[in-house]
């Protein structure tokens, strides 16, 4: 009974391995046609289905406005998967008010001028896509814009977030007294619990509007997401970094206002030196979590395919191709989101990783 | 000197107003939610399906899925915090799961969502309410097993040498005694676990889908309000987005409660 009790427990604790590793496993096996057709290239190829090796016109054809889209999950897939994609942009046209001009520049932008290859992606396997001898059709899947995507709205949710969470850190640790701290220390535990859903909803019908009336552009934008992704983490990064803060020895703090020292000069001298790692730390696990939120940027993107030149034009996530495109696709397209979603792991896995292990290691 | 003083006060008040502004997101959220949700919160959509203009049927679906999701993540969990806390504590192995949990805890839920397609939705070839019932019970596993953890290395070490010394076998000791010391906490944490994970949406999205009828058959497409939600929120029907705020309430409510509830639980404990 007791070994039996014991193995059950560990089998339990391997479980949570087991998943892990499944993850991973999956993942690759799934992604694995994309991985061996597009290799390391699929990082910096900007293209996302788009047709090599054909006429002109039909680039043209591949880029029909589809009628009938009412959502994207509810979308019968048809040989081409563009428009599928195209059907998303349509949905999420409609809420802002013209994005005509898009799928004129997904088709121009990605099919004429864009594909110079680098130097680095001379062994992967671009060969048989290139040549016209071949006269094959193959369509290319590059994760580039969703990967730029991702990176450029954490950065201006990191931007956003950071001040105004270090700034409510602080504030419940040291300036507010109990009969405060309390009771805002649990209202931003409680924004913190929101699902994210709720924020999405919010950013697409006010926050959205508001942001974009402010700095012009569509009320769908690479900014609006980041400061949606930032509004979100804010409580989370607060309530860590107070429970950091939180751990300074009150004699360090007492002996530097003995000295003569300002509040702020204990924040700054004392209490930020002394709670770095856990600040750090938990910047950093914010980070991860800004950067795989799908929800709450899944309707203010835009998603769209296409870099954004300035942070109020439309683009796409990683997570937002993925919860978009996935019910539509099939084949290579759907071994190419698997690519994405193995890249996404990975990533954050790693980030999420460094800071629990370096910063947040517990006892 | 006066400079000093004026630099402390100078960001005493903006770590203040930054105080506020994060109240304010979340007054200006929930105001929101409450303004446009309760316009559209009537005794009949708790009655009445989707294909009705009700939620009911989403409700039903969130929570069984949710419900079976916990029903499966906590005992699991609750075994794994024991062997990490009882039986492994400072061994090897067990610290390397105790990081790759924390790890877990905080892995993107869209491609917890993707894995779960890949191993079930295709091979079913449709989706269905088992495959939404795995998305959430991966999100949730390692969220019980860190709680479990926790609230074990709450409990005096006292205790398990007593229950010891009396001859009792030690998966005694830990069900019996260990496990009561630490009920309070463990519930909380299970609360909460099931709070997190009865809001999600993006593990759910492809994995059970969402209906618009009413389903009991979990090898179905299951209705989710939350994907729901994420669907009727872009409908160029403006009673269809209404109905999505009143869900969207309902969904904050149940969520703010359970988080409320679990604190409750934990602050009474410490009285």
């Amino acid at each position: 009974m007791e070994k039996l009790f014991k193995i059950i427990a560990q089998c339990s604790a391997s479980f949570v391995f087991i998943i892990l590793v499944a993850t991973v496993v999956v993942l690759y096996l799934t992604a694995k046609p994309a991985i061996e057709e597009f290799g390391a290239h699929f990082i910096i190829e900007p293209r996302w289905n788009v047709d090599v090796i054909q006429p002109p016109a039909s680039e043209q054809l591949a880029n029909p406005i589809s009628e009938n889209a009412n959502t994207g999950s509810l979308k019968i897939e048809t040989d081409n998967t563009e428009e599928a994609d195209v059907s998303d942009e349509d949905l999420e046209a409609d809420i802002s008010s013209d994005e005509d001009g898009y799928d004129d520049d997904l088709g121009d932008d990605f099919a004429d001028d864009e594909y110079i290859p680098t130097d680095d992606d001379i062994e992967t396997g671009q060969s048989g896509v290139e040549d016209p001898a071949a006269g094959k059709v193959s369509t290319i899947y590059g994760g580039a814009v969703p990967i730029v995507g991702t990176i450029f709205s954490t950065i201006i949710a990191m931007l956003f977030s950071i001040p105004i969470a270090m700034g409510i850190a602080v504030f419940l640790s040291e300036i507010a007294n109990s009969l405060t701290a309390k009771p805002i220390g649990i209202a931003i535990e409680l924004l913190a619990a929101i699902p994210s859903i709720i924020y999405g909803m919010w950013a697409l019908f006010y926050f959205g509007p508001f942001i974009s009336s402010i700095f012009g552009g569509h009320s769908v934008s690479l900014l609006i997401a980041g400061l949606v992704l930032g509004v979100m983490i804010i409580p989370f990064m607060a309530a860590l970094s107070r429970d950091a803060i939180n751990t300074t020895p009150d004699v360090l703090k007492e002996s530097a206002y003995a000295m003569g020292a300002t509040k702020f000069e204990v924040i700054k001298d004392i209490i930020f030196p002394y709670a770095r790692a856990g600040i750090i730390g938990s910047i950093i696990v914010s980070l991860g979590r800004a950067m795989g939120e799908t929800m709450a940027v899944a309707f203010v993107i835009g998603g769209i395919f296409k870099f954004a030149h300035k942070v109020t034009d439309s683009t796409i996530s990683i997570p937002v191709v993925l919860a978009n495109n996935f019910a539509e696709s099939s084949g290579i397209s759907m071994n190419a989101l698997f690519y994405l979603s193995l890249l996404l792991f990975i990533v954050s896995f790693f980030i999420i990783f460094t800071a629990k292990y370096f910063f947040l290691r517990r006892k | 000197m006066t400079k000093r003083l004026l630099i402390n006060k100078l960001a005493i008040m903006f770590s203040s107003l930054m105080a506020i502004l994060g109240l304010a997101f979340l007054a200006w959220i929930i105001i929101t939610l409450l303004l446009k949700g309760s316009s559209a919160l009537t005794p009949y959509i708790f009655t009445h399906d989707l294909v009705e203009n009700g939620i009911r049927n989403l409700l039903w679906g969130q929570f069984v899925l949710a419900g079976l999701a916990s029903l499966i993540g906590i005992p699991i969990g609750l075994l794994a915090g024991i062997y990490l806390q009882e039986y492994g504590n400072h061994t090897k192995y067990a610290t390397f799961i105790r990081d790759l949990s924390d790890v877990m805890m905080s892995a993107p839920s869209i491609v917890i969502g993707t894995f779960i397609y890949a191993i079930i939705v295709i091979p079913a070839g449709h989706t269905n309410g088992w495959a939404g019932i795995a998305a959430l019970f991966v999100m949730m596993l390692p969220i019980v097993v860190r709680t479990t953890d926790d609230m074990l290395s709450m409990v005096p070490v006292e205790l398990r040498e007593a229950g010891i010394a009396i001859g009792a076998p030690k998966y005694h000791v830990v069900l019996h005694i260990i496990l009561k010391a630490a009920k309070v906490g463990i519930m909380t944490g299970s609360i909460l676990a099931f709070a997190r994970i009865v809001g999600e949406t993006a593990p759910l999205l492809y994995t059970s889908g969402s209906t618009i009828y009413m389903e009991t058959d979990l090898t179905q497409t299951y209705p989710s309000m939350t994907v729901s939600i994420y669907n009727l929120a872009t409908m160029p029907d403006e009673k269809l987005v209404s109905l999505a705020w009143a869900a969207a309430l309902v969904l904050t409510l149940v969520v703010l409660m359970l988080n409320l509830l679990g604190r409750f639980l934990i602050r009474d404990k410490r009285l």
